[in-house]
């Protein structure tokens, strides 16, 4: 009721200004009136204008107003961290792939799930349907002061607390207060907080994700530069009922839908290039030629982690564990200041203005699960398949970031393996160095077989090259493809004019027109020799 | 002596010069584009190629329009007559300084030989350019015209077969032209358009 009346106190002052505003000339106006993006203000809300000392209490004031909320949350990927493939129905989400990074989320969601959208996601008794264990300031926060610190699963701190215990360190607490009352919609930075550190830091996983998206310039990202376009992330990723739309798991490879007409219903992603600039954006009919087979993305993204901050292209697990000559775990650096090893994770690879390898991708993305059999061998194992063909008529040329490692695996049972890395107990790597114990107590937590023994094993992880849209004057030239050695050199299937030719036309051919040269000179030199004669 | 027979007409000449040039230059652009070199470099390349092969298209819709209106494409209706004999004149008889066994006049300004070899660059060597040509520049049409199993790969062979036989052709036919009476002579006929005939 409280709600409601200062709501109508709100409206009946807005409308008064808006009358007051028409009513008196332009003079009158005040120079400084600035035109608020929001219709509420939420320093203004009473239920928001209290001391919170937990996540959940914000989470139930901000029910209070946005009753379906939580309801929406629910049902997002965000939330469940659990996707269901519809084409190749693997179950797959965050709570049950491997990756080739920190591996695996099950037995350490008090460190990782710091990024899951909800509140406390501790162990695999996590309650999914509690309303106020969603978490709003994740997304909504405009103060840039929320935090969720590794440890916590995914609770904010704040009071000033010791963490770990006995560590002597101590997290700041925050005020939630203050966070409340800023709300707005999602920006750069609140995806970011999350997205842009995939992998355990800035910039590690995605390659066209970090913190240089934050306030990006034009030649890093056309759409969001900050004096230009300045688009959010849900520019593109529009949500509807807080789903947000585009998917890694299920992206979009080939979009031959016209462009989305505002206010038109779609089924198709609006995250898509298509879905703005439709089918023939090019002034050139010979550049929409291109499109026929190629990605938007590959040209238009001519290099990935170009915003000043590198992405990891290598992860060693296999020679983690050594120790520093003290018998102290260490942290080695490059020049840059980037790790190069660490005892608790091994080694890295880092790397800046990557060229983004090529491949057909038909949308399919076939996952090696928990339970898949793998083979050590020359070939690494893949964590992850982008599936296509030349010929299937589905595929397109599209850039990835490859990122390659080496992980732990158990080499009787054939499977990749969960590790238990992060916690204050005995068994975590993280604290103990132990593989043994580690994949012990993280297979256990799994539910699946484990043969007491930890083997390593090359992998690699293959991720869609999306964002970092350079302005077109720096998207990629015909010659960096047409041309012997160029970008597409190792794309099957296409006839790429100045890169292929037929061998035995242009043996034959030249054959053909050096034998012509030869007999007209030969021809000639006799015309001339025998004029002498006569 | 010598007598001076008008052989080519100026709107003749005009085609003949504009499509020896405009053939040159796209041999030029299009061995960059093959990859055989880079002179211009991939991209300009294709403009300029693209641009005079939309010229060659242009100048031969005059020149079939002449051709057809002149009645001049009888020259290129092939013979028999004397073909061995001219053969045998530029396997031998040039060198021993033997008399040239055809004389041409305005209604046959081709010697048999020549008049089967530009048959086969009509019939074959041009087509085959053409229409590759037209389907690699229409690239994106061809699900609309019914094409949509057409490989670019057979496309883009034949185009560089046909540019192939086309440079050979340019080689021999340059060559044969300092076969008149004298080397400069059928060079100089198709600049004034002025034979001189013994």
């Amino acid at each position: 009721m409280r709600v409601g009346n200062l709501l109508a106190t709100v409206l009946a002052n807005a409308m008064a200004a808006i009358f007051l505003a028409a009513a008196i000339p332009a003079v009158a106006e005040p120079a400084a009136a600035k035109l608020l993006k929001s219709t509420a203000d939420h320093s203004k809300f009473k239920v928001l204008n209290q001391d919170f000392s937990s996540g959940p209490e914000v989470t139930k004031a901000c029910l209070s107003c946005h009753t379906e909320a939580a309801k929406q949350i629910h049902q997002t990927q965000h939330w469940k961290w659990e996707f269901i493939n519809p084409q190749t129905k693997q179950v797959l989400g965050k709570k049950h792939i491997v990756n080739n990074f920190c591996t695996s989320v099950a037995s350490n969601e008090a460190a990782c799930n710091s990024c899951h959208i909800g509140y406390g996601w501790r162990d695999d008794k996590y309650d999914f349907t509690v309303e106020e264990n969603v978490d709003c300031l994740a997304c909504h926060d405009h103060t840039g002061k929320y935090k969720k610190p590794s440890g916590f699963a995914g609770l904010p701190v704040t009071k000033d607390t010791e963490f770990p215990p006995g560590s002597g360190k101590i997290v700041r607490g925050i005020n939630l207060k203050e966070i409340a009352q800023k709300v707005g919609p999602t920006t750069r930075a609140t995806c970011g907080a999350c997205h842009f550190n995939g992998g355990g830091g800035d910039g590690v996983k995605h390659g066209d994700l970090d913190s240089s998206l934050e306030a990006p310039g034009k030649n890093l990202d056309v759409h969001m530069d900050v004096k230009g376009l300045n688009f959010s992330c849900a520019t593109c990723h529009k949500t509807d009922g807080h789903q947000v739309s585009g998917s890694r798991y299920s992206p979009t490879a080939r979009d031959k839908a016209p462009a989305h007409l505002r206010g038109e219903a779609k089924k198709t992603n609006p995250a898509t290039c298509q879905s703005c600039h439709g089918q023939a954006p090019h002034k050139l009919a010979r550049l929409n030629d291109h499109t026929r087979k190629l990605a938007c993305q590959t040209c238009h993204i001519p290099t990935f982690a170009r915003g000043g901050q590198p992405t990891k292209m290598w992860w060693d697990w296999s020679t983690a564990g050594k120790r520093g000559a003290d018998g102290k775990m260490q942290v080695l650096k490059d020049e840059d200041g980037y790790d190069t090893y660490m005892t608790i994770k091994g080694d890295f690879k880092w790397a800046e203005k990557v060229k983004p390898e090529y491949v057909w991708f038909n949308g399919t993305v076939k996952y090696t699960l928990r339970g898949d059999k793998i083979e050590k061998g020359e070939k690494p194992t893949a964590i992850n398949q982008f599936e296509g063909s030349p010929t299937d008529g589905k595929s397109m040329i599209w850039p990835i970031k490859m990122f390659r490692g080496k992980q732990q695996y158990d080499p009787e049972h054939k499977t990749l393996v969960v590790t238990h890395l992060a916690g204050n107990d005995d068994t975590a790597f993280w604290k103990n160095l132990n593989w043994e114990k580690a994949v012990a107590t993280g297979m256990a937590r799994a539910n699946a077989p484990f043969s007491g023994k930890v083997d390593f094993i090359e992998t690699y992880s293959m991720w869609p090259i999306n964002h970092m849209v350079a302005p077109k004057e720096k998207a990629l030239g015909c010659l960096d493809c047409h041309s012997v050695g160029g970008r597409l050199a190792g794309i099957q299937g296409i006839y790429l004019p100045a890169r292929d030719n037929n061998k035995l036309v242009d043996t034959v051919g030249w054959a053909v027109v050096f034998l012509t040269l030869l007999g007209v000179f030969g021809h000639g030199v006799l015309r001339i020799v025998t004029r002498r004669k006569h | 002596m010598a007598e001076r027979i008008y052989v080519f007409k100026r709107f003749e000449r005009f085609w003949h010069w504009s499509q020896a040039g405009l053939i040159m230059f796209l041999m030029l652009t299009a061995f960059d584009i093959h990859g055989t070199y880079a002179i211009f470099g991939f991209e300009k390349a294709v403009n300029y190629h693209t641009i005079a092969a939309w010229s060659l298209v242009g100048l031969w819709v005059f020149a079939i329009f002449w051709h057809l209106t002149t009645g001049e494409w009888r020259q290129y209706i092939p013979t028999t007559e004397k073909v061995v004999a001219m053969a045998q004149y530029y396997l031998f008889g040039i060198f021993r300084n033997a008399p040239h066994p055809f004389r041409l006049t305005q209604l046959r300004k081709h010697n048999p030989l020549q008049r089967l070899a530009y048959l086969v660059v009509l019939l074959f060597i041009s087509p085959l350019i053409w229409i590759s040509g037209w389907l690699y520049l229409f690239y994106a049409d061809w699900a609309a015209w019914g094409l949509p199993n057409l490989q670019l790969e057979w496309v883009a062979t034949a185009h560089t077969l046909g540019a192939f036989m086309m440079l050979a052709f340019l080689i021999a036919h340059v060559y044969l032209t300092t076969a008149g009476h004298t080397p400069l002579a059928h060079i100089k006929a198709m600049i004034t358009g002025w034979e001189e005939v013994d």
